[in-house]
């Protein structure tokens, strides 16, 4: 593995074997001094060309627990700002010295271009609506954690799945290790061709809410212009919310994952948010454990080298 | 001035495929015959000779953009490419909407002397969409091919005055038919692989509604009326109708969408962007069929560069547009069908004669313009640079069936094996 960019073909051993990796850094991460010298030495630089708090946080934890030293950029109050292009920005972090690239852009295929211009390891944060792989990651590693494994499992990804990066790698990873997946969100917000996915296709969220062992839900992207899509938010709520009274029709061993950010009382009630079968915290935890064992396949060991 | 043989190749004439020779004496075929001698002669043994080839769409940047291209560069890359003509795009800076501009492209085009460049006229002021040009001084200036292309002409009622204007004179509206609400926004093709990527689509109705549209405004006006870059399937069936009812229109297909279907964008390499973009493979299919059975007129290669700094960066950044003319003939043979009547036919003689030009894409006879291009359909070879001042190349790595071996205007070597001659 030269870079992690994408779910989309990884073989499901490979999936597992990141998510055993992922494991054991779990426990690091719950020993009194959660830290190891895996990558002591190595430069790790978060790049994210648009603005993300969470996630840049989680690779930057991720990347210090493994002993790393990072380096950030932000383009706010970066050079983009006056007009320099990706390449050169690129090409100049990389003449400071650094070991391994993790990058964020709202441009689709933005870290693949990167990974041609460099030789170091390229790791995607999220580009476009495209990929989200470290997301994917960490979402079925919740999941095998709470069932053992992800076979057999219904799970509903309820939202805006034609704009989320983060529905793409998940359906992708999900139905890759036997989950059996479900999207639901009105035509408008479902990809135009919903066939190139492999999972089905549902408007109607209540007709299908009692099957599922999962339910994903997605952030209602405001910014994306919601109302063009949708006549309103409380329309939204009304058909695809994941309201107190629909949490009461899951299985009662049904659990429920949102990506963050939350918009409480849009696309998930607040008491759903904050039940204990809602393992959004579990989530942003073991973030930091699969991006370590990401991190770690790329730069650790002679090995890869 | 010497004597220039063509030797062994098979000519096409008025009167069929002939494998013989010719000899070019004073910008002129002197004479077609067997056993010629003269003072230089070209090995056309197993070689295609007809007219040289024409192309109704490039666009050469200058003035305003000559970072990407100039009418230099790209009348050498035209010359490897075998062309002898080419009609260049009025969205230059400041746009080919007035009589001086025109009359510069064609002069500096004489200038360079490699390739006739014939200036499209723009069909409105500064291609803004919103009041027609100087179509009285451009017609003067010898325009008869006018286009906003990159832009089409949105508004149904100015195209309308456009076409009135333009039928009574013979002139030529060249569309670019993408309906602007059903594509802005967009980058790609609308389909599965744009729903894989995650990527806002242009759905083939954007072409298609505005294609509609204009044959309905061709049938009130008469306009003669040619439409650029095809790239659906509904768009040969619309022109197929259009042509049944003995409407004067007429169809273009570039060499990228014969070569490659949206399957190529999933790369997300800037060298597979443009407008409109690369379709389905089912649009793909359909628009070779069309060009093989004459439903397509020609084919155009909308050769279009971009610096290298401009198509480095992502997708969804980067300029629409790639370049096309030196490989457009052995596109269009490893691609489609045609013999070698039809070949010319699509890349000379109805470009010509949709472009109302004289002296261009003649069938060989003695007399005539010795306009002339060489082409061995049995070299296998695969492209790798380009004489372009750009690099925007869809084709580098692409093994492609068949050559251009030289090509020669008004009487004179333009190039010779992929390499132009100054």
């Amino acid at each position: 593995m030269n870079h992690f960019l994408t779910i989309e073909g990884l073989p499901a051993d490979d999936l597992n074997g990141l998510l055993d990796d992922a494991d054991e850094f779990v426990e690091v991460l719950h020993r009194p001094i959660p830290k190891v010298p895996a990558l002591r030495g190595k430069t790790v630089a978060t790049m994210f060309f648009e603005p993300s708090t969470r996630t840049k946080m989680s690779f930057e934890k991720a990347a210090k627990a493994l002993s790393a030293d990072t380096m950030s950029f932000s383009p706010g109050t970066s050079s983009l700002s006056k007009g320099e292009s990706l390449k050169d920005t690129v090409l100049t972090i990389k003449a400071m010295g650094t070991d391994a690239m993790v990058v964020r852009h709202k441009a689709t295929g933005a870290p693949w271009r990167i990974a041609e211009w460099i030789e170091q390891p390229v790791l995607n944060a999220g580009d476009g609506a495209h990929q989200h792989p470290t997301q994917a990651l960490l979402d079925s590693l919740t999941i095998r954690q709470h069932f053992g494994t992800l076979e057999g499992l219904k799970i509903g990804i309820i939202g805006d799945i034609r704009h989320s990066r983060v529905a793409r790698s998940d359906i992708q990873a999900f139905s890759t290790l036997g989950a059996e997946v479900t999207m639901v969100a009105p035509r408008t917000l479902l990809p135009v061709d919903a066939a190139v996915f492999d999972a089905t296709a549902s408007e109607d969220l209540d007709e299908v809410l009692e099957d599922f062992d999962v339910v994903y839900v997605l952030r209602v992207q405001a910014e994306r212009g919601g109302a063009s899509v949708f006549p309103s938010l409380s329309e939204y709520t009304d058909r695809y919310g994941i309201t107190k009274e629909r949490f009461a029709r899951l299985k009662p061993e049904a659990v429920v994952l949102h990506p963050g950010p939350m918009n409480r009382g849009v696309e998930i009630e607040g008491a759903v948010a904050d039940d204990p079968r809602a393992l959004i915290l579990d989530q942003v935890f073991n973030g930091v454990a699969v991006r370590m064992a990401v991190l770690f396949r790329l730069l650790g060991g002679e090995s890869n080298e | 001035m010497s004597d220039l043989i063509l030797a062994g190749g098979t000519v096409l004439t008025p009167k069929g495929l002939e494998e013989t020779d010719v000899r070019i004496r004073d910008g002129l075929i002197a004479e077609i015959g067997p056993g010629l001698e003269g003072d230089e002669t070209i090995d056309c043994g197993g070689a295609w000779v007809g007219p040289g080839l024409v192309d109704l769409h490039v666009h050469f940047r200058e003035p305003g953009q000559e970072w990407k291209e100039d009418i230099e560069s790209g009348s050498r890359t035209a010359a490897v490419g075998g062309f002898t003509a080419v009609f260049a795009m009025p969205n230059t800076d400041p746009a080919t909407d007035s009589g001086h501009v025109a009359r510069y492209v064609s002069a500096r085009g004489t200038e360079v002397g490699l390739v006739e460049v014939l200036p499209v006229g723009a069909i409105t002021r500064g291609r803004a969409g919103k009041e027609l040009a100087h179509l009285d001084e451009l017609w003067a200036a010898g325009v008869r091919v006018f286009s906003d292309d990159g832009d089409v002409v949105a508004d149904a009622g100015l195209l309308r005055q456009a076409m009135d204007y333009l039928a009574a004179r013979g002139g030529v509206i060249s569309q670019h038919a993408v309906d602007v609400g059903l594509s802005s926004g967009g980058y790609m093709h609308e389909g599965s692989v744009s729903s894989l990527l995650g990527m806002s689509g242009i759905a083939s109705a954007a072409d298609d509604v505005i294609l509609a549209r204009d044959i309905r405004l061709v049938e009130m006006t008469g306009a003669r009326y040619h439409v650029q870059h095809l790239s659906t399937a509904t768009g040969v069936d619309l022109i197929a109708g259009a042509k049944a009812k003995g409407l004067p229109v007429t169809a273009e297909v570039t060499p990228h969408h014969l070569a490659f279907d949206h399957t190529a964008a999933q790369t997300t390499d800037p060298a597979y962007k443009m407008m409109p973009p690369l379709r389905s493979e089912d649009d793909r299919a359909a628009l070779r069929y069309g060009l093989e059975i004459g439903t397509i007129d020609i084919v155009g290669t909308d050769h279009a560069p971009h610096a290298a700094h401009e198509k480095e960066v992502p997708w969804e950044h980067a300029p629409n547009g790639v370049l096309g003319l030196e490989w457009a003939a052995a596109v269009v043979n490893t691609f489609t069908d045609l013999d070698q009547s039809a070949f010319y036919d699509r890349l000379s003689v109805a470009p010509a004669r949709i472009g109302q030009l004289d002296g261009q894409g003649m069938l060989l006879a003695e007399g005539g313009r010795a306009n002339l291009t060489v082409f061995d359909p049995s070299i296998e070879w695969t492209p790798s640079t380009t004489v372009s001042k750009s690099q925007n190349s869809p084709y580098f790595g692409l093994p492609l069936q068949g050559k251009v071996v030289a090509t020669i205007y008004q009487g004179t070597v333009t190039a010779r094996d992929g390499i132009a001659v100054s």
